[in-house]
């Protein structure tokens, strides 16, 4: 059972070097913030942990982790949205974020 | 019920990737983070579903104290402080790996030899970006002022990461007793805030980049401890993309990552700044506004000192006076102007200049020979000339935009130091640059008044 997580630890590892194999300098920022709200989704452990929590020192630490976890995936989301808000296509269609649309 | 939540888990877990596919290219970038979302939103409401869970009213409770405060905040918050709340919420998921990992050996729940070990390595990477990000976010917001250094700073560093090591072997043998635990979670802290406090500011970015795959890294450990294969998938798909995020980053800035952490830049780098001599010409806004109106080709070099200002909207204000006197306007973007690769280019698509003005550095570089006038605002490093010369400066190799070949160089700048990275910058002293003293938004503002009385 071990050894079949170690597989997916591989495979992720691998998928997260390749998924984003090209990208240009503008997103650089952008991709940044929003791998930083993906790992928001430590809120989900951090609820189980919680849920589990039996004394009042476990339920304290539960709660400042699900605190922690839920701003993470809040703030993150803001933030990278708020960002991303800049490449709306304007009227004619093309990217209304300046260098969008020449990036080799 | 617990086969629908795995199911959903697999679900999320596509979302995220698919997500994070999407935000690499600009065309799909704002559906990605749809998507991301999307998954994240299933995932916390199928997580309350989970058999037997109990304390979910503190759970929503914290649920909406800390996402509530997130999302108000980063609402809120102006666009040039965007780097540090990406580095704020990045410590948040840091720390909350940690006190996973803190709260599951409270509960004694941690047994065998691999899962010790990757609670243990996930509390301490967790530890050690929740606090580096704090120190992150201070640097950034200005409060932490100068990079800090100790004497034998690395040495000191590998003692105490030593230390903790050893803390965390011992962890892993004996099963967590409560003091060695309490020790331990402490010097992982400091150790994050020793790592971080000499980094010079202009490298930050990339600090809070790795910071970013380190905490993907914790959040995949906790989801083996915790046995959740979506915490697993989305945590080590971050941390590997993360890290190649981050040396893409210092290949822009032409730093390599070894040395942003173990010779953190300096004013006193060695034999740094030498050569750099000579008097600055000062100018009055008239004169700038005179000298560009009057100009047939003028580039705008806009830095971090512009944002932070807020002058971006006077900026193009000017442009456009420019312009309707038939002066061609055009801004050079460096790759790392601002704090951040791409922070400049959302700043100024904020204020609304048109995105065929906007180049970057190889796109406009072999111009600079044929501009009249290179307007240079809030910029320091990324135009010092030093960067192609001085081979003992720590920016030398750096790829900087080639405003000094431009006929006349106007520098709008607060005062007298020297740049973010406490480098003398040679650019000022040359026989063609003259300086516009003051904050951009005034300095520019003034510039505005005096175009606008020239008709």
């Amino acid at each position: 059972m071990d050894l079949f997580y170690l597989y997916i630890f591989m495979l992720a590892a691998f998928t997260g070097y390749e998924v984003i194999a090209r990208v240009p300098v503008i997103l650089h920022t952008p991709l940044m913030s929003g791998s930083n709200f993906v790992h928001g989704v430590v809120l989900v452990g951090a609820m189980v942990a919680l849920g589990h929590a039996a004394s009042p020192l476990e339920q304290a630490i539960g709660f400042f982790a699900v605190l922690l976890g839920a701003a993470n995936a809040a703030g993150g989301y803001v933030v990278t949205e708020r960002m991303l808000a800049m490449f709306r296509s304007d009227r004619r269609g093309a990217p209304a974020m300046p260098g969008a649309e020449r990036v080799k | 019920m617990q086969t629908f939540i795995d199911l959903t888990y697999v679900v999320v877990a596509a979302l995220f990737i698919l997500g994070l596919k999407a935000m690499s290219s600009p065309a799909t970038a704002r559906r990605g983070i749809v998507w991301a979302g999307v998954g994240m939103v299933l995932a916390t409401i199928v997580t309350f579903l989970t058999p037997g869970l109990g304390n979910i009213g503190l759970m929503l409770l914290a649920i909406v104290l800390g996402g509530g405060a997130a999302w108000y905040l980063g609402r809120v918050v102006k666009m040039t402080d965007m780097p540090q709340m990406v580095a704020v919420y990045n410590g948040m998921g840091g720390g909350a790996a940690a006190a996973i990992a803190a709260l599951e050996f409270a509960r004694g729940e941690v047994h065998g030899a691999l899962p010790l070990t990757l609670a243990v390595l996930g509390s301490l990477i967790g530890s050690v970006a929740f606090s580096g990000s704090v120190v992150a976010f201070l640097k950034l917001q200005g409060v932490m002022k100068r990079a800090w250094r100790l004497p034998a700073q690395n040495t000191v560093n590998a003692a105490l990461a030593a230390v903790v090591v050893l803390l965390g072997l011992l962890t892993v043998a004996t099963g967590g007793t409560p003091a060695v635990l309490v020790l331990f979670y402490v010097l992982a802290l400091l150790l994050g805030v020793v790592l971080t406090s000499p980094i010079g500011g202009a490298d930050m970015p990339v600090v809070i980049s790795l910071l970013n795959a380190f905490t993907g890294l914790a959040v995949g450990f906790e989801g083996y401890v915790l046995g959740i294969p979506a915490l697993i998938i989305a945590g080590i798909v971050v941390g590997a993309s993360g890290t190649l995020l981050t040396q893409l980053m210092a290949r822009a800035m032409n730093r390599p990552i070894s040395n942003i952490i173990f010779t953190p830049m300096t004013g006193e780098a060695q034999g740094g700044g030498s050569g750099v001599a000579g008097t600055m010409r000062e100018l009055s806004a008239l004169d700038a506004a005179a000298m560009m109106r009057y100009a047939q080709r003028v580039v705008v070099v806009p830095g971090y000192g512009m944002a932070v200002a807020g002058a971006q909207h006077k900026v193009q204000e000017m442009a456009k006076l420019l312009e309707g006197a038939g002066v061609d306007v055009r801004f050079a973007i460096h790759p790392v102007a601002g704090r951040m690769p791409g922070h400049m280019n959302v700043l100024l698509a904020e204020a609304g200049v048109p995105y065929d003005k906007i180049f970057d550095l190889e796109e406009i570089n072999a111009d600079f020979p044929l501009t009249d006038v290179a307007l240079v605002i809030g910029a320091n490093d990324v135009v010092n000339p030093v960067a192609r010369h001085d081979k003992a400066s720590p920016i030398y190799g750096m790829p900087i935009l080639d405003a000094d070949r431009a006929a006349q160089v106007i520098v709008v700048k607060r005062g007298k130091g020297a740049g973010y990275s406490g480098i003398e910058n040679e650019l000022f002293y040359r026989e063609n640059t003259s300086m516009l003293y003051g904050s951009a938004q005034q300095a520019i503002a003034d510039v505005v008044t005096n175009l606008k009385g020239m008709g």
